[in-house]
């Protein structure tokens, strides 16, 4: 079964006035309201003077041509007249008509029961070492716990999230601003072929679609639509991480964010989130305890520190204190070498990851 | 009248016997040089005439016709001046004949009928013996590099006169005293660096197994400083490698002929350059940097400015220690075994891992790509150089050249025994096969490197990277086996992932 005519008529509606979209108006208040506008009111809001071609185009719309574009890039459409279309999604006014699906459309079709738990990771680009850590682990740990786990593909948390998530085999779904079967940014094609072959990519665009800017806040909607949580790992005070989070309130749902040092400036949005009233999230337990309830799945959680050998004990304290570097831990090329085997054993043993420019990172 | 003098041309690395020939007959005065010369050769000319006259002989006003053979063979540079002029002595009778029986002549003359200082005497002197010639004559500035050659009879002389004297029969003169370079006073010691402990130990050990070592980090932490270093623990070179290190010196005008090159060669090329400056090139080639520094160091800083050409071009001299650069159907080999020492930034800003780096993902993957692989796979340590902390740089040194240098030296020794018969000195000359043979790891240490491989955290080419690193750190430990703590600690200085950070998906 596939979407319905009417469904797929207002897709490729939308498709085609993307550009006017981009044109009329940034705000992202009214790009709410501007999608939940019925067709021929969206028509008129925003085809200006090529309305009459718009019109006849929507009006000479081929479904059966839609299908077999679908099929042909073996994809599913999930109409909201569909069972399988999560109910969450419904609650938004502007909920997207289709969700197009690359891959198993088994991982959207689980959150069509109302209390099936999804979260959203999301958060910056330019994330720092400890950040993406945080997101790797939060995604592995609420998928291992059987949470649906929901980001955005994009570079640095998102993409972390994900790849977390895919670590112990999902359930994970990637929501992308241009069609699902395209991999935004090209750079994580690698994770996005994972991500299609095991997992689901969804988007409200028709396959092949290349995102204008606004397809990303209108993405964040949907991300936002999904969870029953979100949770910003980090942002800045300007971040579209933040856009999600406010589309999270307005539809009542739960935000959590992951607290940052408050004079970095790239958790400078994700603590200001936490001081208006965000749960705050350390750990994935701290997120299946919020979306299960207290104490109803536990995450799986690495190694205790306290089973270490006394001198590597120290040497992971000292690492956790900030002497990330081996030049900070020891002072002469004998000692450097020690430090460099226990920092090795440390690694393999899973509490640290050598990041970049020789910073040693703890993971999670 | 015709004369027959014995000299040598330049070609690649060795060099070939050439007869110049001189004829005098009646004419028209004239003056021609034949055989496939470039321009230094036709201006020859010019310098010989001057030279005579000013040294006080008589220029014979008839037709003089030069040939240099074998006529096939491209000639270069400035050396044929002193066998010509010998040529036009003899021809003109000035000079008897049979003194040129048993000398070969080789040198560049000045308009005054001065001896000059000429690239590659060492390499002429060897043709000569190679020839079976009984002795040269070289200008005396270059004497004591030529009397490298055992079996040669050596004439170091200033002038024309002086040449002339020992054509006639009399003795040469004696050589020139060799002056004893003082090789340790100005080179700079490891004592100099505050703070890097790990990276003054990885240059211990990439100096110890001759590995080569890529240094990270941000501008200004001391990478060229501690790569400037890296030849003060290196142990002196051996004659033989002294030999081979001046003769090319001597062939790229860099050595300014007094015996033996006495240090380990430091080159730096800048990165703008070009792949035939990095390998060797020109119509005739000469060696490039990756020869210059053959024995020694090659640094190349800023790695990732450096053009993909040249990195590429690199290659070769990695694996197999030779570059071979072909030219019109001929092929010159020049030797290049070189340790390479490489800086880079670890992101475009230079700050990765701090707050202030502010390099996406996207930036530090363009960067990564930058360096080129096939470059990066030969390259077995790793070192960070993250800014040192403030009372690091007040410290007091913690070790110096000497020490390591000690250090160094009893593991070299190790190694040499253990490689003893398979024709290999160090450690990171070991081939995949070698390696499970010769490194005699521990069951722990085998057991250890088996769950990093199977935990994803090294490729195939990495695990037999890190044998030979951790080989190396036993070594200096002075340790019959390799234990699992070197094992750890090469695993910490291995290089699969240079810029880390990006997620892996």
């Amino acid at each position: 079964m596939t979407a319905c005519d009417a469904c797929l008529r207002r897709t490729a509606l939308v498709a085609q006035l993307a550009p006017h979209v981009e044109r009329v108006g940034r705000d992202r208040r009214k790009l709410g309201e501007m999608l939940a506008l019925p067709d021929e009111r969206l028509i008129e809001a925003l085809a200006g003077g090529r309305r009459a071609a718009v019109v006849q185009a929507h009006e000479g719309f081929d479904p059966r041509r839609a299908r077999a574009r679908l099929s042909a890039a073996s994809m599913h459409a999930v109409c909201r007249h569909d069972e399988r279309y999560p109910p969450r999604m419904l609650e938004a006014r502007d909920a997207p008509a289709i969700l197009h699906v690359a891959g198993d459309v088994q991982r959207l079709a689980v959150l069509a029961d109302r209390d099936a738990p999804a979260v959203a990771v999301v958060g910056a680009r330019r994330a720092g070492g400890d950040g993406i850590e945080v997101a790797r682990s939060l995604g592995r740990g609420l998928a291992a716990a059987g949470v649906t786990v929901i980001s955005g593909m994009a570079l640095g948390i998102d993409a972390a999230a994900h790849a977390g998530a895919l670590e112990v085999g999902g359930p994970t779904i990637t929501v992308l601003a241009g069609g699902a079967d395209i991999a935004y940014p090209a750079s994580k094609r690698g994770l996005h072929r994972e991500l299609v072959r095991t997992q689901a990519a969804i988007s409200e665009m028709p396959p092949g679609f290349r995102p204008y800017r606004w397809c990303f806040p209108a993405r964040n909607r949907t991300i936002a639509g999904l969870a029953s949580l979100t949770i910003v790992v980090e942002a800045t005070e300007r971040s579209g991480s933040l856009i999600t989070a406010d589309l999270a309130q307005e539809l009542g749902r739960a935000v959590g964010a992951v607290p940052g040092p408050v004079t970095a400036s790239r958790c400078a949005g994700s603590n200001g989130l936490l001081r208006d009233g965000a749960f705050v999230i350390r750990d994935a337990q701290d997120a299946l305890d919020e979306v299960l309830g207290i104490g109803v799945a536990t995450a799986l959680t690495g190694r205790r520190p306290e089973a270490l050998a006394p001198p590597l004990r120290t040497l992971l304290r000292h690492v956790e204190d900030g002497r990330d570097t081996v030049s900070s831990l020891a002072s002469t090329p004998d000692e450097a070498q020690l430090a460099l085997e226990g920092l090795a054993e440390l690694e393999l043993l899973g509490f640290l990851r050598r990041g970049p420019g020789g910073h040693y990172v703890r993971l999670p | 009248m015709l004369a027959h003098v014995t000299t040598f041309a330049l070609d690649g690395l060795s060099s070939r016997r050439i007869t110049v020939e001189v004829d005098l007959r009646r004419g028209l005065p004239a003056f021609t040089i034949v055989g496939r010369g470039d321009a230094a050769v036709r201006e020859s000319r010019e310098r010989v005439q001057t030279a005579l006259i000013n040294a006080g002989f008589g220029f014979p006003q008839r037709r003089i016709t030069v040939n240099l053979a074998p006529a096939h063979l491209r000639k270069v540079g400035p050396g044929f001046d002193l066998a010509t002029a010998c040529g036009v002595l003899v021809a003109s009778q000035q000079l008897p004949s049979n003194g040129l029986e048993q000398w070969a002549v080789f040198g560049e003359l000045g308009l005054g009928g001065e001896l000059r200082h000429c690239r590659g005497v060492l390499t002429v002197a060897e043709g000569a013996r190679s020839a079976g010639i009984a002795g040269l004559i070289v200008p005396r500035e270059c004497a004591r590099e030529a009397a490298l050659v055992d079996g040669l009879a050596i004439a170091g002389v200033a002038d024309l006169p002086a040449v002339a004297a020992i054509l006639r029969g009399e003795p040469p003169p004696e050589l020139p005293p060799a002056v004893r370079p003082d090789a340790k006073a100005s080179e700079p010691d490891l004592g100099d660096v505050r703070g890097h402990p790990d990276a003054v130990r990885a240059l211990t050990i990439a100096a110890a197994g001759a590995h080569n070592i890529l240094l990270s980090g941000p501008p200004g932490t001391g990478k060229t400083m501690l790569a400037r270093r890296a030849i003060s623990v290196l142990p002196p070179l051996t004659r033989e490698e002294a030999i081979a290190v001046t003769r090319i010196h001597s062939i790229a005008g860099r050595h300014v002929g007094d015996g033996l090159v006495a240090q380990r060669p430091f080159r730096a090329p800048h990165h703008t350059i070009s792949p035939s400056g990095l390998v060797g090139g020109g119509t005739l080639p000469t060696p490039g940097e990756a020869s210059l520094a053959h024995h020694g160091i090659l640094f190349l800083d800023e790695l990732s400015e450096f053009s993909r050409a040249a990195l590429e071009s690199l290659r070769q001299p990695l694996e197999d220690g030779v570059v071979a650069i072909v030219r019109s159907q001929r092929t010159f080999t020049f030797p290049t075994r070189f340790q390479l020492v490489a800086s880079t930034n670890p992101c475009p800003c230079g700050h990765a891992g701090e707050r202030r780096c502010r390099c996406t993902e996207a930036d530090i993957a363009r960067h990564r790509r930058k360096l080129s692989g096939p470059l990066l796979d030969r390259i077995d340590l790793l070192v960070h150089m993250p800014r040192p902390c403030p009372s690091a740089l007040e410290n007091d040194a913690t070790t110096s050249s000497r020490n390591v240098l000690a250090e160094v030296f009893e593991a070299r020794e190790r190694q040499a025994h253990r490689l003893a018969g398979t024709g290999l000195r160090t450690n990171s000359e070991l081939t995949p096969q070698l390696v499970h043979e010769l490194v005699g790891a521990d069951a722990a240490a085998h057991r250890l490197l088996r769950d990093t491989y199977a935990q994803g955290g090294l490729s195939a080419r990495g695990h037999g990277r890190i044998l030979r690193v951790a080989r190396t750190i036993a070594d200096l430990a002075a340790s019959e086996r390799v234990r699992a703590a070197h094992v750890r600690a090469a695993l910490s200085l291995r290089n699969d992932d240079v810029l880390d950070g990006a997620v892996a998906a």
